[in-house]
């Protein structure tokens, strides 16, 4: 009996099967199923009852069949109500969260950077502490840790306080809900998944290249540009994924950090979702907003595997 | 292959370099003088010091005390990328990310050179090392021979006055490194440049060294062309490590101008040379397998191979095509080896397992090492 079961286990290649199929699963039932539900959403006419099911087919008195398509939520997004394009409440909520996410990034890949790269030159002793250091805050509830930074932040928080104990300012800087503490806060919140790709990458760089390049001529700095940046190219492209895209939708360091003018697109799919109850219009925007994430990120895939597949010939 | 010893010596003056590792003494007390033009090679096991002198050299270790001239100069504290020395890498180093082209052209761009002059400069490059159809290749997709190729034009490129190699065909498989050593021999002494090699391949370095020091222990045991080296060596260590020997250990009995006798329990030796060691003092002769004549015949009496001779039976025959490597077990239980060239193909009258054999070697073969 268990001899029978185990070769239809191995006839069906139940093992490979189940490894391949349970994210595939997950993907789809995650992903695919609720995007393809807000693709559906995002085109609805919701009609008098303002129901956001309301049916795509209706018949009509003819016995003929309706496609109730409205785009109009889409062309919403980038046209206000009096005509003009391009300069609605969407459009500045989207080109600000592009604008926090791309500092966002680049703080995370200038403070991360060299951390991770001393981290990989460290002492084998030393590295696994260093990476414990970069793990250590996911130990703490995010929110207690974005909520922090109120109290450090503050006009009466321990940053202006210390300033102003130490005389170098008479006034408190406001610094929360500006864009400093909206920076503050997602750096602060994003830096280990900038590190953690970047410490991967350049744990494996071959030290003798950057003794090949002085040898070759190139100062310490020059070597660093010309070696270390390039080779750990695929690290840095990584790490910026995982901290830009996560920060265009960011909704929650916003809330607590940002002020009345930091509205990035999550707060406005969240208001168009509960406030004005416009669920095809929450729609659109995210789906506007994966399509952004989504091509260019498909296309530096493809163009990354055609290179590939060139040098392969 | 081997080149003559230039006359001109003092070109690259190592002076009482040492190099301390916490406890560990890597480089020990060691001073060379190294001519223009010559080929180097530094000759040792893994760990004998061989490679932290070249890194010392390079300017990826500092001394921890002694002095490098170069020509004039003492380079021993200029950081590696202003030294006029560049290095061949051991598996090449070369750049994963840039092509052959670039990467040979990476040490020019760091001197400046103008566009037409550095393009120039990479194509005579490529001819010398005939790699034209291959400038926009990257490295992975390259076989090992041709990377090694693009690790020496790069390393060439920038006219150093000193070439360093590190293990420099240790990466190539037998066939391709007995062609290698030639061509690169041949490269560097087409363009003159001064050469130190690092290896523990003995061959390598008697290929293409015109000089070679032996290292153990970060010491230089013996300093001298590869003949020297082979025929003459100082101690047993060298002796051991070139190639194969068989050693008698035992007191010298009599020793003068030109004759010494020595006793062992395998046999009473005579060498026709002096010693200057005390009477009864313990010493080793050491005689190459080559050396030594087998036959299953005793020689004549009284000629010139019959007086030094030993008897045993044939332990174990290793057939390696041009010669035959005999293992013979003397009456005390010891073994020697001897070869023999294979001279014809008939093999009737061969030595086989087992036969009572005699060994024999003239007054010549050998030489007396102290135990």
């Amino acid at each position: 009996m268990i001899q029978f079961a185990s070769r239809l286990v191995e006839r069906l290649r139940l093992g490979r099967r189940t490894v391949v199929g349970i994210p595939t699963v997950w993907l789809w039932v995650f992903f695919a199923i609720p995007f393809l539900i807000l693709l559906r959403l995002s085109v609805t006419d919701m009609g008098e009852q303002l129901n956001p099911f309301a049916p795509l087919l209706t018949h009509t008195e003819g016995g003929g069949w309706k496609l109730n398509l409205k785009l109009s939520h889409f062309v919403s997004l980038f046209v206000d109500a009096s005509g003009h394009w391009g300069d609605t409440l969407y459009i500045e909520a989207y080109l600000l969260s592009l604008k926090y996410a791309f500092w966002t990034t680049f703080f995370c890949l200038v403070l991360g950077y060299p951390f991770a790269y001393f981290m990989a030159r460290a002492s084998a002793t030393a590295r696994p502490i260093l990476l414990m250091m970069v793990m250590l805050p996911f130990w703490t509830s995010f929110l207690l840790r974005v909520y922090a930074w109120k109290g450090i932040l503050a006009d009466q928080g321990v940053v202006n306080n210390a300033l102003m104990a130490m005389g170098l300012i008479q006034e408190p800087i406001q610094m929360l809900y500006t864009d400093i503490s909206m920076l503050v806060g997602m750096t602060y919140v994003y830096l280990p998944f900038m590190v953690l790709p970047l410490y991967a990458n350049l744990v494996k760089l071959d030290i003798r290249l950057l003794e090949a390049a002085h040898d070759l001529g190139a100062s310490p700095w020059k070597a660093f540009w010309l070696v270390t940046v390039p080779l750990s190219r695929s690290g840095i492209v990584a790490g910026s994924m995982l901290v830009f895209i996560p920060c265009l939708g960011e909704f929650v360091i916003p809330s607590l950090l940002g002020g009345a003018e930091n509205i990035m697109i999550g707060r406005v799919v969240w208001d168009e979702m509960f406030s004005s109850n416009n669920w095809p219009r929450a729609s659109a925007l995210a789906v506007m907003m994966i399509l952004c994430v989504v091509i260019p990120l498909a296309w530096y895939n493809a163009k990354v595997a055609r290179q590939a597949e060139e040098e392969r010939t | 292959m081997t080149t003559p010893v230039p006359e001109k010596t003092g070109f690259l003056r190592i002076e009482n370099l040492f190099k301390r590792f916490d406890s560990v003494l890597a480089v020990d007390d060691v001073s060379l003088d190294i001519g223009k033009g010559e080929i180097f090679a530094l000759l040792g096991s893994s760990g004998c010091g061989k490679s932290t002198l070249l890194r010392m050299l390079a300017g990826f270790e500092t001394p921890s005390s002694g002095q490098i001239f170069l020509g004039e100069q003492d380079i021993s504290k200029m950081a590696p990328y202003e030294r006029p020395i560049n290095m061949m890498f051991q598996s090449y180093a070369l750049f994963p990310h840039l092509t052959v082209w670039e990467n040979i052209a990476f040490g020019l761009r760091r001197m400046g050179m103008q566009n037409d002059a550095m393009a120039d400069r990479v194509e005579a490059m490529l001819e010398l090392v005939q790699l034209q159809n291959f400038a926009s290749r990257k490295p992975h997709q390259l076989s090992g021979g041709q990377q090694q190729r693009v690790a020496l034009a790069r390393s060439l490129a920038r006219k150093p006055q000193l070439l360093l190699l590190d293990e420099p065909l240790g990466a190539l498989d037998k066939k391709l490194r007995e062609k290698t050593q030639f061509e690169l021999v041949n490269i560097i002494e087409s363009i003159g440049v001064t050469c130190v090699m690092v290896t523990h391949d003995q061959e390598e370095a008697m290929t293409m060294a015109s000089r070679i020091a032996v290292m153990s222990h970060g010491r230089i045991l013996q300093l001298g062309s590869p003949t020297e080296i082979y025929e003459a060596p100082n101690c047993r260590f060298v002796a051991d490590f070139i190639g194969n020997i068989n050693l008698f250990d035992g007191h010298l009995r009599h020793a003068d101008a030109s004759r010494s006798e020595i006793e062992t329990p395998q046999g009473y030796f005579t060498l026709g040379h002096g010693s200057s060691q005390p009477h009864g003092m313990a010493m080793s002769l050491a005689v190459r397998p080559e050396k030594i004549r087998i036959d299953k015949l005793p020689p004549e009496a009284g000629s010139a191979g019959s007086a030094n001779v030993v008897q045993g039976v044939v332990s174990e025959i290793a057939y390696m095509g041009s010669y035959s490597t005999y293992v013979v077990k003397l009456s005390d239980d010891s073994v020697i080896k001897v070869t023999q060239t294979n001279r014809s193909r008939n093999h009737e009258g061969d030595i086989v397992w087992g036969d009572r054999v005699y060994c024999f070697w003239d007054t010549q073969a050998g030489v007396l090492l102290t135990a």
